[in-house]
């Protein structure tokens, strides 16, 4: 079946596949958002350990994600890969540095003789908890607001600007998209660490930060979604692949796209639920509706920058070289070999769930850090 | 791109080299100690015996720590390409890019997920459960390699794609030809069985230092036991797939071939060189000795490089200068094809532009006649189609060398394990820590020869390294480069000191 779907078709399915990985990194950002409470959440070292051999079961998992985000882009959308990562070089750098600490630090912490000490270790995974997923945040922004590049016949990527992507991090939109994430980031962090830790000073707490992060993420959010819908967007002339610029282009994707407007408002009320029953209802199963939610919003985040003849990665200097589903991706016969390739996805996440349920079937409590085998634990 | 700034390539090669060899400290280790590891808790459950169980906990602790910076250094080799390898990443991401998204889907998940059991899930699933987790570590590092050097396969023996004029790239025609390619193949098989012989050098060094402090003896003993009937395994099939890959290099990459033997004057029943100084003024067609001091095997490069002892392998004259004899075509001859392939496919371009559809017809037919040599259009002058050749040399002899002796090694260690009851005698078990840091310094030779010896190109014959990066400032991949130095610098000294730290404390006490 797959064989006989055309181009256009599998270029659409690879961004929507794209969308949903990287829709789930930001779900899975919870630790990232964990991470960031390492020095407001807990009162003593046991509870901060308790937490971070929560997160600590997890990191891998949304680190494994960022790297299949990757290498789908890489794979799906090469010219993507060419332009971003080669031009908008220091801010990949930059995101990359903080995942390269973070990678270390829960293994390295508690151990002893570990050179840096476990202060430098916690700061690392603050900092890529913070500036990493805000600089990630950026990145994304710049789907929206564009980047200054060029690219020539031969499909060489000139990038216009010496600072090489970190003034990304300077347009406004893609600053408080950056900080929404954050925000949100530290809501579900605090979310996860409420369902899966068995601590009731722990647990108060994060009710409290839940709520706090949320409110002082609602008005970046306004303000991104706000944008968004009004800002004008780079569109594709589908007769001839010209790209112009258009009004409202996002709005009108939204309505255009029945299925996005539904995932952006089940979406937001989803977030909004969770948080709702963390706050107000005393359940911990908030991140089970709030998680999702940032996914269906994340899917429509993506899904207005690049389905329904738009540009997702739009050119501020020369309005032709901006990339598009169908100018940036790979041949018709490798996105249909990929499909295939992805079928195993299901699959994946059915044991990574299985996984998930087990090692997760009851809570993290302060007994499991000491006792037999505790010198092994982050 | 045509001015490339030439330090800029440098500086670009530099870091992706850094940042490989730091990347290439830990991995074999993984992928080696991940399965030790799994034979110590498969026999755990199958005795019942606890102290088997601390075994593998002992040696699981390890791995923790070696993992976690494996990690980290190998998300960066994956960015780099689009980093600092933009171009590269726009030529071949049609090929490069399916087994990259392959293994994240396949291997990169089964490693993460089922990692956390086997640290964490001791109490939290069944013994049988645990011990599954286990081996999916096992395989799943070990997949993760296997896609990986898919890719790498490819870049030294391009196969199953096509050049796209529209689309200025490299297009895949046929997944299974560069999934099943004999380079990729032979890739995979040597690089993880010589990480199993690193990893049982390391268990066996590591339980040696404690025979000979006569500490944990019965862990010591078990472990060097199981090692090293892995190790000589290991150790053996190396020997054999590394007779391969040298075959398949001498077919496929007869430059790479030349160098790594020091071989400028092609001949039939061409010796092995088994030890040699390399000549450094020596260039291409002076004349020169290209040896100050060598000695060599009659005859033994023709039979290794193509199974007939009377056979001819060209030399670095050669292939830089052709040989009509032979009909080998020279550097100089598919420099000029490729300046021809590079014009034609600026003149396709621009009559498609101005959609003149017979000049365009035209100019495209007569670049499939000479695409081949597209990437020697590009070289400046001959000599550029040379590998560096002291390093290529020297690492390979290096590799060769230390890859005979480990067969040796663990035969002598199974040797006494057998027939003397464990009775190690001292020297051995120095010799057993001496050969860690070997294992090491075996594996780094064997990949500086792999892509060291494959310069100038990053994709052989189709694109060298120059044509082949991101148009970034030469400052700005300076900066990174020492960046990456200090930081993994940094972060190697930390895992070097909670290694030595946890060898010393030894396993936990019952």
């Amino acid at each position: 079946m797959i064989g006989q779907l055309d181009y256009t078709t599998l270029q659409q399915l690879w961004w929507i596949i794209a969308s949903l990985v990287g829709s789930l990194f930001l779900f899975l950002n919870f630790v990232q958002g964990g991470q960031t409470l390492l020095f407001t959440l807990p009162k003593n070292d046991k509870e901060k350990s308790l937490i971070i051999n929560s997160l600590g079961r997890k990191w891998e998992l949304t680190f494994t994600t960022l790297v299949l985000f990757g290498g789908a882009l890489f794979a799906a959308f090469p010219k993507f890969y060419a332009t971003s990562f080669g031009g908008a070089y220091w801010v990949w750098m930059l995101i990359l540095f903080t995942f390269i600490i973070q990678a270390v630090s829960y293994e390295y912490r508690k151990k002893p003789q570990n050179f840096l000490g476990a202060k430098t270790y916690e700061v690392f995974l603050f900092i890529n908890g913070s500036v990493g997923i805000l600089l990630i945040g950026a990145a994304i922004g710049t789907f929206f607001t564009g980047s200054s590049f060029s690219i020539n016949e031969m499909n060489q990527v000139t990038w216009q600007t010496p600072y090489y992507g970190l003034e990304a991090a300077l347009n406004f939109f893609n600053l408080s998209l950056g900080i929404f994430l954050v925000l949100n980031a530290r809501v579900l962090g605090a979310m996860y660490l409420l369902n899966n830790i068995e601590h009731a000073e722990i647990n108060v707490g994060c009710r409290r930060l839940a709520w706090i992060n949320f409110m002082w993420s609602l008005p970046f959010l306004l303000f991104v979604l706000a944008k968004l819908l009004l800002m004008e967007g780079h569109a594709i002339r589908p007769e001839n692949g010209e790209i112009f610029l258009q009004k409202w282009k996002y709005l009108q994707n939204l309505i255009g796209n029945p299925l996005l407007l539904l995932f952006l408002l089940t979406g937001l009320g989803l977030v909004i639920y969770g948080i709702f029953v963390t706050r107000f209802k005393g359940k911990n199963s908030g991140i089970w509706f709030s998680g999702p939610g940032t996914v269906l919003v994340g899917l429509t985040l993506f899904g207005l920058a690049g389905l329904n003849d738009t540009v997702f990665y739009p050119s501020t200097y020369d309005l032709q070289s901006g990339l598009t589903i169908y100018n940036a991706s790979s041949s018709h016969y490798t996105l249909t070999a990929m499909s295939y390739v992805a079928l195993a996805i299901p699959f994946v996440v059915a044991y990574i769930a299985y996984v998930w349920r087990q090692m997760d079937k009851r809570q993290l409590s302060i007994s499991d850090l000491s006792g037999k085998g505790s010198n092994k634990l982050y | 791109m045509v001015d490339v700034d030439l330090s800029q390539v440098n500086w670009s090669r530099a870091q992706f080299a850094l940042t490989a060899m730091y990347h290439w400290i830990f991995v074999p280790l993984t992928l080696g100690l991940s399965f030790l590891i799994a034979f110590f808790e498969s026999i755990y459950l199958r005795t019942g015996n606890e102290e088997w169980k601390n075994i593998t906990k002992f040696w699981m602790a390890l791995f923790g720590v070696n993992f976690a910076i494996g990690i980290a250094t190998g998300i960066i080799l994956e960015f780099e390409f689009g980093t600092n390898w933009s171009n590269y990443s726009w030529m071949v991401g049609d090929i490069f890019g399916a087994p990259l998204a392959a293994e994240g889907i396949f291997a990169f998940f089964i490693e993460a997920t089922f990692f956390a059991v086997m640290f964490f899930g001791w109490d939290r699933v069944s013994k049988r459960f645990h011990l599954f987790s286990t081996w999916m570590v096992a395989i799943g590092s070990n997949l993760s390699a296997l896609w990986i050097l898919v890719a790498n396969g490819w870049m030294q023996f391009p196969i199953g794609m096509k050049f796209n004029p529209d689309s200025a790239r490299f297009e895949m025609e046929n997944f299974w030809e560069v999934l099943f390619s004999p380079m990729a193949i032979s890739k995979f098989t040597h690089t993880t069985s010589s990480s199993f012989v690193l990893a049982s050098l390391f268990v066996i060094g590591i339980s040696a230092w404690y025979l000979l402090k006569s500490r944990h003896v019965l862990l010591a003993q078990r472990s060097i036991m199981v090692a090293a009937i892995f190790g000589l395994l290991a150790s053996l099939y190396v020997a054999f797939t590394g007779d391969e890959s040298a075959y398949l290099v001498a077919q496929k990459q007869p430059m790479k071939l030349a160098v790594m033997e020091g071989l400028f004057d092609g001949q039939t029943r061409a010796p092995l060189v088994a030890a040699g100084i390399i000549n450094g003024d020596k260039q291409p067609g002076d004349g020169q000795d290209p040896f100050w001091f060598e000695v060599k095997i009659p005859g033994a490069l023709s039979l290794l490089s193509n199974r007939d002892i009377n056979s001819f392998v060209p030399g670095i004259n050669d292939l830089v200068f052709g040989n009509s004899v032979q009909n080998i075509v020279g550097v100089q001859e598919r420099m000029e094809k490729g300046k021809m392939a590079i014009e034609l496919l600026r003149n396709y371009k621009e009559a498609k532009k101005t959609g003149n559809e017979s000049v365009a017809n035209s100019s495209k037919d007569a670049f499939y006649e000479v695409q081949d040599s597209l990437g020697y259009g590009y070289l400046k002058n001959p000599a550029e189609a040379v590998p560096p050749i002291a390093i290529t040399f020297y690492s390979f002899h290096l590799m060769v060398v230390l890859g005979s002796f480990f067969p040796l090694f663990f035969a002598l260690i199974l040797f006494f394990d057998v027939k003397k009851n464990k009775h190690y005698p001292s020297w051995l078990l120095k010799l057993a820590v001496l050969s860690v840091p070997l294992g090491y310094v075996a594996s780094q030779a064997g990949w500086v020869l792999a892509e060291v010896g494959r310069q100038p190109w990053a994709i052989q014959g189709l694109l060298p390294v120059s044509v082949a990066t991101s148009n970034v400032s030469t400052t700005a991949v300076q900066t990174t480069f020492f960046i990456f130095l200090f930081l993994f610098t940094l972060l190697l000294v930390a895992e070097i000191k909670i290694m030595a730290t946890q060898i010393n404390n030894g396993p936990e006490e019952k």
